[in-house]
């Protein structure tokens, strides 16, 4: 009850937001929801399933060209452009999944890595559709949908609360299933969930392709709000950017990611402003993270305060 | 010029990458053959050894062969004792876990590189080779007399690339030596094998850490010193050494140093090969799946025995 009461009330704040903020805060807010889908999603498999995976910024592009490459090549509606995104994402997902499981531990960090840098270089050299690191931009009618532009600040901050809000409620949701208690379980102890008479194999299956379609929507989304699509976003970068979030907010809490993600993105924001080293920010973030509160935020307070926080 | 000539060009450039490579991915190889950890942070010591060439280069000065041999002393040696530190300060404090290593080793490569740009610049900035005398080499031609000599026009190697060439065979060898003939290299190869019975046998594990995570650091740092003076020093020229040493070390097997030399070879000649006749892009993509392809289905590398 708690739990669905903080939940609720965080995403009722986020629309309350939408009438008070000033315009920057306002844009750098709903650029933030959308990141944090996407933390969200990365949380589901890192943080509730202890999978470690340093290359999902290949799931975060394959949304982002599955829905760019579809409005700007098939001219696709941006709804269908949103699914055609998040298939190509879950499809990803399948495949690399299917791979990447039969290691654990540190190779499967370093398989994810690897996916993730081809998806990256194969971008790249399909420049004659995607434009490499150029990339390209979306505007006018190719982000109109049911006649509202997608374009719009006022419209472009509901579509991502909206986006963010299914995303928190569904893993809220999802954790509290028996589905989910088991992903728990995995992380605490693979054996004995199998042990228990669980097929671990699919289960870790379902969370990877899960957590891929989570952020191929995000990535989706990203392109069709903000109008552009680029190969920077399928960077090493913006694979550890998701890990270093969820680790700040609190690794296997539902309210984490969002609040790391928000957290980040201003520490980075204030630091660009100062040196163009900003990602110092990022490194130093990680090392202390690590010696020092490997709990993250919400993690803390779960642990100090609040022991029923999902 | 014709086929054959290219090709030559290509193996000596493929030649010169390998050697760069073995060193570099040398080190990789010994820290997580040691302690068991993946340094991520690896690609970013390779770049502070060119940098640290930069400085000590431009703080002696003079246009001789002095300033690099300078460079070529003691810049491996400050990348070696930061590296050593940062074992020390951080990865001791997590006690080696695996995982977490990882997480605060890319949590080092961002504050390593991003220190660099904010000391160093931008810009990319070259040393200058000691000696650099070209070389030309002759292509034999069957003519109707019989086998001729030839000179193709940009066929030849630089005296510097053969030096890099040998020293890092030089170094290898050494490494080798130490690993296999002396006491430190029985005391890191006892930590190797058993880390709880080394400690009961009192070798101080935490310090044989320190040096092996300092001396892969070290390493790679050489082979940034080596690479300057061809390369230039750049703030992100960690990345792709880091990506090379990672397929090498894999495909060689983790741990296993005639692997790591074997593998620097194949990669090293191929991309040379490769990049000459087709798309780099192409062939880094086929590259890092064969990588995840071998982790997936052969955890031991191509060349590596099964684990005990």
């Amino acid at each position: 009850m708690r739990a669905a009461g903080l939940h609720l009330g965080l995403v009722g704040l986020l629309l309350a937001a939408h009438f008070v903020l000033p315009a920057y805060h306002h844009g750098v807010l709903a650029r933030v929801m959308v990141l944090a889908a996407y933390a969200t999603g990365y949380n589901l498999l890192f943080g509730y399933t202890g999978l470690l995976s340093l290359g999902h910024a290949m799931f975060f592009a394959a949304g982002m060209y599955g829905a760019g490459l579809g409005v700007r090549f098939l001219a696709l509606d941006p709804g269908l452009a949103l699914l055609a995104g998040v298939a190509a994402g879950a499809l990803l997902g399948l495949a690399v999944g299917l791979l990447a499981l039969r290691t654990a531990g540190v190779a499967f960090m370093i398989v994810t890595l690897m996916f993730a840098q081809a998806t990256h270089l194969g971008i790249l050299l399909a420049g004659r559709w995607t434009r490499g690191d150029e990339g390209f931009v979306l505007q006018g009618p190719e982000r109109v949908v049911l006649g509202l532009d997608l374009g719009d600040a006022a419209i472009r901050y509901l579509a991502a609360w909206a986006l963010f809000s299914a995303v928190l409620l569904l893993v809220l949701r999802l954790v509290s299933l028996p589905a989910g208690r088991v992903l728990v379980a995995i992380r605490e102890n693979e054996e004995r969930a199998r042990l228990l008479g669980y097929d671990t194999r699919a289960h870790k299956l379902r969370a990877v392709v899960l957590s891929a379609a989570i952020a191929a929507a995000a990535g989706a989304a990203y392109a069709l709000l903000f109008g552009y699509v680029g190969a920077t976003f399928a960077s090493v970068q913006y694979s550890i950017l998701p890990l270093l979030w969820v680790l700040l907010g609190g690794a296997g809490t539902v309210i984490g990611p969002f609040l790391g993600t928000l957290l980040m993105f201003y520490l980075i924001d204030t630091a660009s402003g100062l040196t163009p080293a900003y990602m110092l920010v990022a490194g130093l973030a990680l090392v202390l993270l690590t010696l020092f509160a490997p709990q993250g935020l919400a993690g803390e307070v779960r642990r100090r305060l609040a022991p029923w926080l999902p | 010029m014709d086929f054959g000539p290219h090709l030559m060009l290509a193996l000596i450039e493929g030649a010169v990458l390998s050697a760069v490579l073995a060193l570099t991915a040398a080190g990789l190889s010994l820290v997580f053959g040691v302690m068991r950890v993946v340094n991520v942070a690896h690609g970013e010591f390779y770049m502070l050894g060119a940098v640290a060439a930069w400085f000590v280069a431009a703080a002696v000065g003079g246009a001789g062969p002095a300033a690099f041999l300078a460079a070529l002393a003691l810049a491996p040696l400050a990348v070696c004792a930061l590296a050593a530190a940062a074992d020390l300060a951080v990865l001791r404090r997590i006690a080696h876990d695996p995982e977490r290593t990882i997480v605060a080793t890319i949590g080092l490569l961002y504050i390593l590189q991003q220190a660099t740009l904010m000391g160093f610049g931008p810009d990319a900035r070259p040393v200058a080779p000691p000696f650099n005398a070209r070389i030309a080499i002759p292509w034999p031609v069957w003519e109707e007399g019989g086998l001729a000599l030839t000179w193709p026009w940009g066929l030849s190697v630089t005296t510097y690339k053969l030096f890099v060439i040998a020293a890092a065979a030089a170094v290898l060898a050494g490494l080798w030596l130490m690993l296999t003939r002396t006491r430190a290299g029985l005391v890191m190869r006892a930590t190797q094998w058993d880390r709880e019975t080394a400690t009961a046998f009192g070798i101080p594990v935490e310090r044989v850490y320190a040096l092996t995570f300092g001396l892969g650091a070290g390493l790679a740092a050489l082979a940034g010193v080596l690479v300057v003076p061809i390369q230039q020093a750049h703030y992100l020229m960690g990345g792709d050494a880091l990506l090379l040493s990672f397929i090498v070390v894999i495909i060689g097997g983790l741990g296993s140093l005639p692997g790591t030399l074997v593998a620097a070879l194949l990669i090293g000649m191929s991309e040379g090969i490769v990049s000459v006749f087709f798309s780099p892009t192409l062939a880094k993509i086929l590259a890092t799946l064969l990588v995840a392809l071998v982790l997936v289905f052969r955890p031991q590398g191509l060349f590596g025995a099964a684990g005990r």
